[in-house]
């Protein structure tokens, strides 16, 4: 009872405040005496200050209605808002003595309908919209008009039977009209209701898709039965009818149509704005805006315009735009919608204490809400029989009787009674009431059953899981085969164009409306691979403390690994699977390559190092030292070993299996960066701090090779090399100029790596492919303190390429900051692999060797090369330790890419 | 012709219900046309298609429609032709659920999709999709798409192949090995998604080829 009673209590507090802004404007009139050192200048901000107080109230309520759970569950939000509307209209009226602050149906239209319908069109899933369409445009267009037939007729016959009292004085066109306006499911009711109720999604798109397709049928009706009316029904020719059956198919697919053409316009700009970013949200909201303005201008559906814009442009606008501006059109848009609704259910619960606009009659009353349900109900029966004959899927009984009970009416009939011509329409204080009683029985009494009975008759839920790559696969190969069997049957239909659509769709339209960039990874499979991977990625960083900590502990799979020569997901659930992580959730974590370089992307995004920072700092308590300076190093240094991985991981999309080498990467780049961290604390200079994230980077390298080795195929290694000996050969180029200043940073070595030669004979990848070469130099690449800048911005710039796949271009970028690395990659390791020679770890080994790995590999693929690589491997050691010249670096890595060029 | 005749009065009569002979007929003219005018059906008349020339897991499809398993002939294997009966066996996979079935023929039939699924991906025939296969398929699939290589297809794979591991094992003994996705695994990585609602085609929406099991 208690949370129960909470909303009525926060009520009257949001409520009293208005109050108090009402009475401030009743006080400001008074004209101030001689010079005011302040001046009250209500009426300068009044209507802006207004609106912004019943938004700000809205939310508080909201927020209070949230306070208890129990509460929301059991009543809709839009419930407790009309309530809240009532009461504080009752304040409103009370103090100010008159009705204020009504749902004005200039505003509704104009300003709180658009944001709710762009939301609903822009999220609309737009495949399973699709995949309904016949199913919803039926229910649509020939539910509503036999609603608003039905309705309004059986209103007349009411009439003439006389159960309404005489002051209702209307003939069969004003019941025609009041049964076109009574009869439209509201789309925003119908969200308001159904978001909470999780029906299965089939179910809430028919639903939901007829409720934001209908306008167009209600809009016209209305505009119709009005023009009739006020031009007098004896006026009426027949040639009016035929006209308001040509403005049906005028209104809906003009309205369609403006709404394509702003997103075409929509997407098409969002492709150029590559250097003004943050002009991005904003376009989306503007171009949507503009297309329902236009279509209302015209007098289309404003309805349908925003909503086709919305659907049509999504694919590629979400394509074009950054990262950021996604986040940002997703939140704006949502939480515009949110005001808005809230605002109109408030404002309704307040429109309907004014008294004055009421005149009530039980008969019409009644009737209409005894009509408006049987109609509804008879009517999605009669439709169901008829479109279960063609669909796949039959709509069954319960489906039937929520569809029909899901039929909630809304502010748009509210608004469009309010618009009626009291001087034509008679009957119009009796609609007026009507049409609130209907509204508030479907919101309120509906609204809140709905769910009871959604639960009573087990009507099949949504189930929220998530979203697998599994899954996403498999459909896209029903897709294909469906097509493909459609096909070969010989028969034309619905599988069969949507396989064309997209041919169409790829060629033409993608090509001209997304950027070249987001064009080339443009693939929904890789979307979904995308997006798990960010989710992976935060999730993993949301927990990476405990992972961390725990991972430090033990490394139970490294024996087990060097023996083994299983499949690489054997390998890798073995890797996950050890006592490094426990639940499941990292081991989901453990999925691909890319969760790394997204949980950068994930930080630069929300700029909140905040957890890995900390991490950090547990791990080696000097950085306490220096609060300040140390913190903002190390988050540098994160940032910057997480775009060097980044990086890196474009690198290894030429090359040979990211994924894995990855998950196994992280597993014991954690593992090693706690332990080697020990290790380094006493070292006390501060840009070692670098070199923890880059020791296991370089490790990942490492052992992702080994990984690849147990899976290793011809194809791979073919292409792997094309596209590597691209980026060879800027490395060459680049390198001359990134060397000398690497070099300055690097921290003399003081103690001496065990030799390579037993570190290649511990290795058991020496038989892998040649790509080593650049998979471990791209790794290396870790942290450079001087060139942090330079890394920076490169990297920033390949934020946006990150999901690219590979493509010579990537290649290019990619190569660039990998190949100014190597050399300090190398030397930085040094120090850190000699610490961590004495520990009985078998990484110790090998985290140095990269390059020895690479000959050892490479030497044993051809051997053609092998002489020259044994040459080269006692040059290369001690390099690997020295203060490095620039020169020799650079020629020794020239050297490296030249050979791995030729293999 | 003669053969899918009696087939197809064998079909009749075996129900007795009247069967729309009408979309047999529209089925089997359909045969003969990629037959050219002969009994069975071999590879080569696929590639006559000029639709499925865009289709990119088209070799995948057309195998399938010679897959022994598919055509429940034997456990493994290619058949070179098929006849108008076995072609109606692999229509069949398609067809869609009615309302009348109860749970164990929905079951079943969601089953019997999820087992041609499975056949595609499993090429060979051992009853295990391993990350080899799984990694066909998937470069298959994006081939479409020539700006996504072979290791993003191959990285994809590997992470729907971690997913699978970890959604059918769920934690792993670190010396545990998983070879692949055995049919009871995929059953269980389908669990909670409506098949019946993605895998039927419209045409085949006629009791015949319900008729042929």
């Amino acid at each position: 009872m208690l949370p129960a009673t909470l909303p009525l209590l926060g009520m009257p507090l949001p409520g009293e405040g208005a109050g108090v802004a009402a009475e401030a404007a009743g006080e400001s009139v008074l004209p101030p005496a001689g010079l005011a050192l302040l001046r009250w200048q209500w009426h300068e901000v009044e209507a802006p200050y207004l609106v912004a107080v019943w938004i700000l109230v809205a939310s508080l309520a909201k927020i209070v209605f949230h306070l208890s759970r129990k509460v929301t569950s059991v009543v809709p939000e839009s419930c407790l808002l009309i309530l809240l509307g009532l009461a504080l209209g009752g304040i409103v009226l009370a103090v100010a003595k008159k009705a204020e602050y009504q749902l004005e149906p200039g505003t509704f239209f104009l300003f709180l309908l658009p944001p709710i319908v762009l939301d609903s069109g822009y999220f609309m899933p737009s495949r399973l919209f699709f995949d309904n369409l016949g199913a919803i445009l039926t229910y649509a267009v020939v539910g509503t008009l036999w609603n608003s037939f039905t309705t309004g007729a059986a209103l007349w016959g009411v009439q003439q039977a006389g159960l309404m009292a005489s002051t209702v004085q209307a003939d069969l066109l004003d019941f025609l009209l009041f049964g076109s306006l009574i009869s439209a499911v509201d789309p925003v009711a119908v969200l308001a209701v159904f978001e909470e109720v999780h029906v299965n999604e089939t179910l809430f798109i028919i639903v939901f898709g007829e409720s934001l397709l209908n306008d167009a049928v209600t809009v016209v009706l209305y505009k119709v039965y009005n023009s009739f009316v006020e031009m007098g029904s004896v006026n009426v020719q027949p040639v009016d009818y035929v006209k308001g059956v040509a403005s049906l198919f005028v209104v809906s697919l003009g309205g369609a149509a403006v709404g394509l053409v702003f997103a075409f316009f929509l997407a098409l700009t969002t492709r150029f704005t590559k250097r003004v970013r943050i002009i991005e949200p904003l376009l989306v909201f503007l171009l949507a805006y503009a297309a329902y303005l236009t279509a209302e201008m015209a007098s289309l559906s404003a309805i349908l315009a925003v909503t086709m814009c919305g659907v049509g442009c999504k694919k590629y606008v979400e394509a074009n735009i950054s990262h950021k501006s996604r986040t940002a059109v997703k939140y704006t848009m949502k939480t515009l919608a949110s005001c808005a609704e809230t605002v109109i259910f408030m404002l309704l619960g307040i429109s309907a204490v004014d008294s004055s606009k009421w005149a009530w009659d039980t008969g019409l009353v009644l009737g209409t809400l005894l009509f408006i349900l049987l109609f509804r109900a008879l009517g999605v029966v009669l439709q169901t029989w008829v479109l279960n004959q063609f669909r796949l899927v039959p709509l069954d009984k319960i489906d039937q009787v929520v569809m029909s009970y899901g039929g909630l009416r809304g502010a748009v009939a509210f608004a469009l009674v309010i618009l009626l011509d009291k001087t034509k329409v008679p009957a119009k204080d009796y609609f007026v009431a009507t049409t609130i009683v209907v509204v508030f029985f479907t919101v309120i009494v509906q609204g809140l059953t709905i769910k009871p009975l959604v639960k009573w008759l087990k009507v099949k839920r949504s189930d929220h899981h998530k979203p697998t790559l599994n899954q996403e696969l498999h459909e896209h190969t029903f897709d294909h085969i469906l097509a493909a069997v459609e096909d070969v049957v010989g028969h034309h239909g619905y599988h069969y164009w949507r396989d064309r659509w997209e041919q169409f769709d790829k060629k033409y339209l993608s090509q001209l409306l997304m950027r070249r960039s987001a064009y080339r990874i443009r693939d929904q499979i890789w979307d979904v691979y995308y997006k798990l991977n960010i989710r992976d990625a935060i999730s993993f960083v949301d927990q990476g403390g405990h992972v961390l900590s725990s991972a430090g502990l033990t490394l139970p799979s490294m024996p087990s690994r060097s023996s083994a020569a299983e499949t690489s997901v054997t390998n890798l659930l073995r890797e996950s699977g050890s006592g490094a992580c426990l639940d499941l959730q990292v081991i989901d974590t453990v999925r691909s390559g890319k969760d790394r370089e997204d949980a950068i992307m994930h930080h630069l995004l929300s700029g909140g190092l905040y957890k890995p920072r900390r991490r950090y700092k547990t791990s080696c308590s000097r950085h306490f030292i220096s609060e300040d300076a140390q913190a903002r190093q190390d988050k540098e240094v994160f940032q910057q070993n997480m775009k060097r991985r980044l990086e890196s991981f474009k690198s290894t999309k030429h090359n040979v299996c990211l994924s894995k080498s990855k998950l196994r990467l992280r597993k014991a780049g954690r593992k090693k960066k706690d332990g080697s961290a020990d290790k380094e604390t006493p070292n006390g200079k501060p840009h070692q701090a670098s070199n923890l994230p880059d020791t296991a980077a370089v490790i990942l390298a490492v052992e992702s090779d080994e990984e690849e080795e147990s899976d290793s195929s011809e194809t791979e290694k073919e292409d792997d090399e094309g596209i590597v000996f691209v980026a060879r050969a800027t490395n060459e180029v680049f390198q001359e100029h990134k060397v000398p200043g690497s070099m300055d940073v690097c921290p003399s070595p003081r103690v001496i790596p065990p030799s390579p030669t037993c570190a290649e004979k511990e290795l058991p990848w020496k038989s892998g492919q040649g790509d080593l070469a650049v998979y471990v130099s791209s790794e290396t690449t870790k942290i450079v303190p001087v060139d942090m800048q330079t890394g920076w911005n490169q990297s920033i710039s390949s934020l946006e390429s990150l999901a690219s796949p590979p493509c010579a271009q990537a290649a290019l970028r990619a190569a660039r900051p990998r190949a100014c690395a190597p050399p300090r990659g190398e030397e930085l390791r040094d120090p850190l692999a000699a610490l961590a020679t004495p520990a009985p770890e078998p990484h110790a080994g090998f985290t140095f060797t990269p390059s020895l790995a690479k000959a050892g590999r490479s030497r044993s693929e051809s051997s053609a090369d092998a002489p020259e690589q044994q040459e080269l491997q006692p040059l290369m050691a001690p390099e690997d330790h020295g203060c490095l010249s620039p020169g020799t670096a650079n020629a020794r890595w020239l050297i490296q890419f030249n050979r791995a060029g030729r293999l | 012709m003669k053969v899918s005749r009696a087939y197809q009065s064998e079909l009749e009569s075996e129900e007795g219900k009247g069967v729309s002979s009408e979309q047999i007929e529209q089925l089997h003219r359909r045969f003969k046309q990629l037959s050219g005018g002969q009994p069975t059906i071999r590879k080569e008349n696929f590639n006559n298609i000029p639709d499925l020339e865009l289709n990119p897991i088209r070799s995948k499809i057309i195998h399938a429609f010679f897959d022994n398993r598919n055509l429940r002939k034997a456990p493994n294997g290619l058949a070179d032709e098929i006849n108008f009966e076995d072609f109606l066996i692999i229509m069949s996979y398609f067809r869609p659920i009615e309302p009348n079935m109860d749970e164990e023929q929905l079951e079943r039939c969601r089953k019997e999709k999820l087992r041609f699924l499975f056949h595609m991906y499993d090429s060979d025939s051992d009853g295990r999709i391993t990350l080899e296969e799984y990694r066909n398929v998937v470069e298959e699939l994006l081939s479409g798409n020539p700006h996504i290589g072979k290791e993003s297809a191959r990285s994809i794979a590997d992470g729907a192949m971690m997913e699978a591991a970890s959604i059918c094992v769920g934690q792993m003994q670190p010396d545990q090995v998983y070879e692949g996705i055995t049919f009871d695994d995929f059953l269980k990585m389908w669990q909670g998604i409506d098949i019946e609602t993605k895998m039927h085609v419209r045409f085949l929406n006629m009791d015949a080829i319900a008729l042929c099991h």
